[in-house]
């Protein structure tokens, strides 16, 4: 079975239309993997439907970097 | 909804942003109900997945239309009208103010913001109702979406608030003026909808939580409930229906408190 981090990458690669390699955990996806605002809410949501999960507003304004997001939603995502 | 509800009729889907968009929604509750249905999106970013959204539905079309460029509003007329004939079903569901215009008090509200809101969220339907109607030659149906915002304070939704109350106001002329075409023209007020555009509403969630909790039917929100009132009102069963604003709301704006 995929990682979070594998299955964070297919979503960031599917709706950013980057490369799977700059999909690292450092990447921010603004700044590195040129994201705008609307862009990271998508990727949210997707992670969302992905990892069946709500991510709240505020947390999600904490999650910059993939690796910030692979740690949300391991706290987070049901068993 | 009944499957053939809108066989023969043709629509366009105004403001596809991606699959969570209400816009997108509608456009697959029409074509379940048996219309052709065109979509547009409005930049480069939009494109990208409309086009992979509308791969989806076998024979769904996409064009660019941004709604503050006159000459794409009249390429999309001629374009519709080349590949389709003629169109019944507009769907407008279009709208936008600055960030600012929802961070900071409604009191500080920009004369440029203002402008921005009200022209994106308001007058786009005017003006797409002009440039599109000539083709509606057998009459139809016009559908906006709207927010209970219009009428009742809401934290944050500000300027926004001001437009659809414009946006509502513009619904009851264009029905007047365009009831002769045979051609009606309604809102839907819909419930909060989390919708990548809604999170961009600093006071989203709050919105969302209240209306969860104190409206009469206690659930979220889904987009279905939308599409399926916007599938309705475009067929011929809602033929008496114009000039109206209608609540998808669980019933929330019924309550005083």
């Amino acid at each position: 079975m995929a990682t979070t981090l594998e299955r964070v990458q297919a979503i960031v690669v599917d709706r950013l239309g980057v490369e799977a390699d700059q999909v690292v955990e450092s990447a921010e996806f603004i700044g590195d993997l040129d994201a705008d605002s609307l862009d990271l809410v998508e990727v949210i949501m997707a992670m969302e439907q992905e990892f069946d999960l709500e991510i709240k507003d505020e947390d999600a304004e904490s999650i910059r970097s993939v690796g910030d997001a692979v740690r949300y939603i391991d706290e987070h995502a049901g068993a | 909804m009944s499957a053939g509800m809108l066989s023969g009729k043709t629509a366009v889907v105004m403001g596809v942003q991606n699959q969570w968009s209400i816009a997108w929604k509608i456009a697959t509750a029409l074509a379940d109900a048996g219309a052709d249905v065109a979509i547009t999106y409005i930049d480069e970013r939009a494109k990208k997945n409309a086009e992979k959204l509308a791969e989806t539905v076998p024979g769904m079309k996409t064009y660019v239309c941004n709604v503050s460029n006159d000459e794409e509003m009249v390429a999309l007329r001629e374009s519709l009208k080349a590949d389709y004939g003629k169109l019944d079903i507009l769907i407008h569901s279009i709208a936008y103010a600055p960030a600012a215009e929802l961070t900071n008090r409604f009191l500080e509200t920009t004369r440029e913001g203002f402008n921005i809101a009200l022209e994106t969220s308001a007058f786009s339907l005017v003006a797409v109702a002009r440039e599109l109607t000539p083709i509606m030659s057998e009459g139809g149906s016009i559908v906006t979406l709207t927010y209970l915002g219009a009428d009742r304070v809401f934290p944050k939704y500000n300027v926004m608030g001001v437009a659809k109350a414009a946006l509502e106001s513009c619904v009851r002329y264009l029905a007047a003026d365009l009831g002769e075409a045979g051609i009606r023209v309604n809102a839907i007020s819909a419930g909060p909808i989390k919708t990548a555009s809604a999170r961009g509403i600093p006071g989203f969630s709050t919105m969302q939580e209240q209306a969860v909790e104190k409206s009469p039917l206690g659930h979220v929100f889904e987009p279905e409930h939308v599409a399926n009132l916007a599938a309705f009102l475009c067929s011929d069963g809602a033929a008496g229906i114009t000039g109206d604003t209608i609540f998808v709301d669980g019933g929330y704006h019924a309550m005083g408190i």
